[in-house]
């Protein structure tokens, strides 16, 4: 199946996402921020309509603004805790997806983009992985820099700001990490499962880890065999890549939670 | 990690004019306290009064006006002042795979702790986790904990930084008669055994009584501060607690 230009990418590509979503899903959890990513994947409609509206040729552009202004948004509202923040998310992220459908769909259009829901690796360009990669790069870096930060506020926000963590800016670079990330992945993963491959493989992960070493090595190893395993199944079965390497990760999931019940009596 | 120094006495901490407000709602106002090196402080109120606003503003939390100074006794001169927390709560879930060295490294260094732990760190945190007794506790995960040992080890980690105030809440769930009684004996050992002053939240008048060098009855501005004696039997604390519910630790000494 490698001798297909497409599988090469395709498998190239997914070495490149999944490490990066195993990654940045374990602080996701860590930070209860589920809810947070997936209202963003649903942001990525919102933003291909303002692009419309707007006239832009690039509606990747405008997905991507959209995304971080939107993740801005919600942090900023969120941190003002007048609301519980998953009911402020919620609010926000069914209005846009509202206006989202309701422009994309004028005219009865919008089987143009239905494409997006469920994603399609196997179109995904050279250029593309390169960028991916690119971002790959500045994540790590970013990691390696302000991960302690990051998890000290998620632990205790005042603690933090005590011993003079920047957690404003901290939380709010890490919202726009996940923005950017969430939106140049879209199309290769598709809006409705891209949150499953940010959370599963760190829940699984978690049913194993008893540190955060162990955590992140098990969340990274999750996201990868299960994308790369996803990728080579749905080539022979003939189903969309997304969904299998999600099912994949499902599959992880209930395996660890129950050897881990099992293991702790 | 601290050397283990007697307090010298020498230094106060001010608070001078401290005031909070939500919109038009005085939350407090007008807070003056002198506090020095080698006591225990102990912040007591009805729910509401504003103790943990205080701790808050004194953190620089929340928006405050008016001065929090640093003095040496002896010359008068300002000092930057080391604040110490430990938060009543954390947020950890059951479940979560934060062992106490990710949680500790995590505030304390910059070296991601989800590569690989650092040796240098480790010796640090477990020099502090062995001042309270905690050192058994490095890897296990801090979900784990009771409500006891979690505490030891926040404290652990907020001597680390030899702070010169020690801010906290006396812990209220999960900590039973006993652990009172050996969350205040840490308490005094501390004041004996370093060079900083505790403010702390208290909510058991008999404990307060017993180790409190200084008593502050507080709703939204200083009613009284004194010695427990002189608190408890001011008006302001009759008016409040009631006179019926003086501490047996208090009456008798009558």
């Amino acid at each position: 199946m490698l001798a297909y230009g497409f599988m090469r990418n395709a498998l190239l590509a997914v070495l490149v996402i999944t490490p990066l979503f195993g990654l940045l899903g374990t602080m996701i959890v860590s930070r209860k921020m589920a809810f947070f990513s997936d209202a963003l994947g649903h942001s990525a409609l919102t933003g291909i309509a303002v692009g419309v509206v707007m006239g832009c040729t690039d509606t990747d552009l405008s997905m991507l603004l959209f995304a971080v202004a939107f993740a801005l948004l919600l942090n900023y509202i969120s941190g003002r805790r007048e609301s519980a923040a998953d009911t402020v998310i919620s609010v926000f992220s069914s209005c846009s997806v509202a206006v989202g459908l309701a422009v994309l769909s004028k005219g009865g259009n919008f089987s143009r983009y239905s494409s997006l829901l469920v994603g399609d690796i196997l179109s995904i360009t050279g250029r593309e992985i390169g960028f991916l990669a690119v971002i790959f790069v500045l994540t790590v870096l970013f990691y390696a820099f302000c991960f302690n930060g990051l998890h000290a506020a998620g632990i205790h926000r005042t603690l933090a700001a005590n011993r003079h963590i920047p957690v404003r800016l901290l939380e709010n670079l890490f919202a726009v990490f996940v923005a950017v990330i969430v939106t140049l992945s879209i199309k290769w993963v598709g809006i409705l499962i891209i949150n499953a491959l940010l959370i599963l493989p760190a829940a699984a992960g978690q049913n194993l880890a008893e540190n955060m070493r162990e955590y992140h090595f098990f969340a990274v190893l999750f996201s990868v065999f299960s994308g790369v395993t996803g990728l080579f199944v749905s080539y022979y079965t003939n189903v969309a890549a997304g969904p299998t390497i999600v099912i994949f990760a499902g599959i992880l999931y209930f395996a660890t939670y129950f050897y881990a019940k099992k293991a702790n009596g | 990690m601290k050397k283990m120094i007697r307090p010298c006495g020498l230094h106060c901490i001010k608070v001078n004019h401290l005031g909070v407000r939500f919109g038009e709602q005085v939350i407090l106002e007008d807070i003056n306290l002198h506090i020095h090196c080698g006591s225990i402080n102990a912040i007591i109120g009805k729910n509401g009064a504003g103790k943990s606003t205080l701790i808050r503003a004194m953190l620089n939390d929340i928006p405050h006006t008016g001065k929090i100074e640093f003095k040496d006794h002896e010359n008068g001169r300002l000092r930057k002042l080391k604040i110490g927390y430990v938060p009543q709560s954390i947020n950890i879930e059951k479940n979560t795979p934060v062992s106490v060295y990710d949680l500790i490294a995590g505030y304390q260094c910059r070296f991601p702790v989800f590569l690989a732990k650092s040796r240098k760190v480790e010796e640090k945190i477990r020099q502090a986790l062995d001042v309270f007794e905690a050192g058994e506790f490095m890897d296990r995960q801090v979900c784990n904990l009771s409500g006891g040992q979690l505490q030891r080890v926040l404290l652990a980690m907020a001597i680390m930084d030899e702070p010169n105030l020690l801010l906290l809440d006396e812990p209220v769930s999960g900590v039973d008669q006993n652990g009172m009684e050996l969350f205040y004996r840490t308490m005094q050992y501390l004041k004996e055994n370093f060079d900083l002053a505790i403010i702390l939240i208290s909510h058991d008048l008999d404990y307060v009584a017993k180790y409190a060098d200084k008593v502050i009855l507080l709703d939204k501005t200083i009613l009284k501060e004194g010695s427990a004696k002189e608190v408890y039997e001011s008006a302001p604390f009759g008016e409040l607690f009631g006179v019926g519910e003086l501490p047996g630790y208090v009456s008798k000494r009558r």
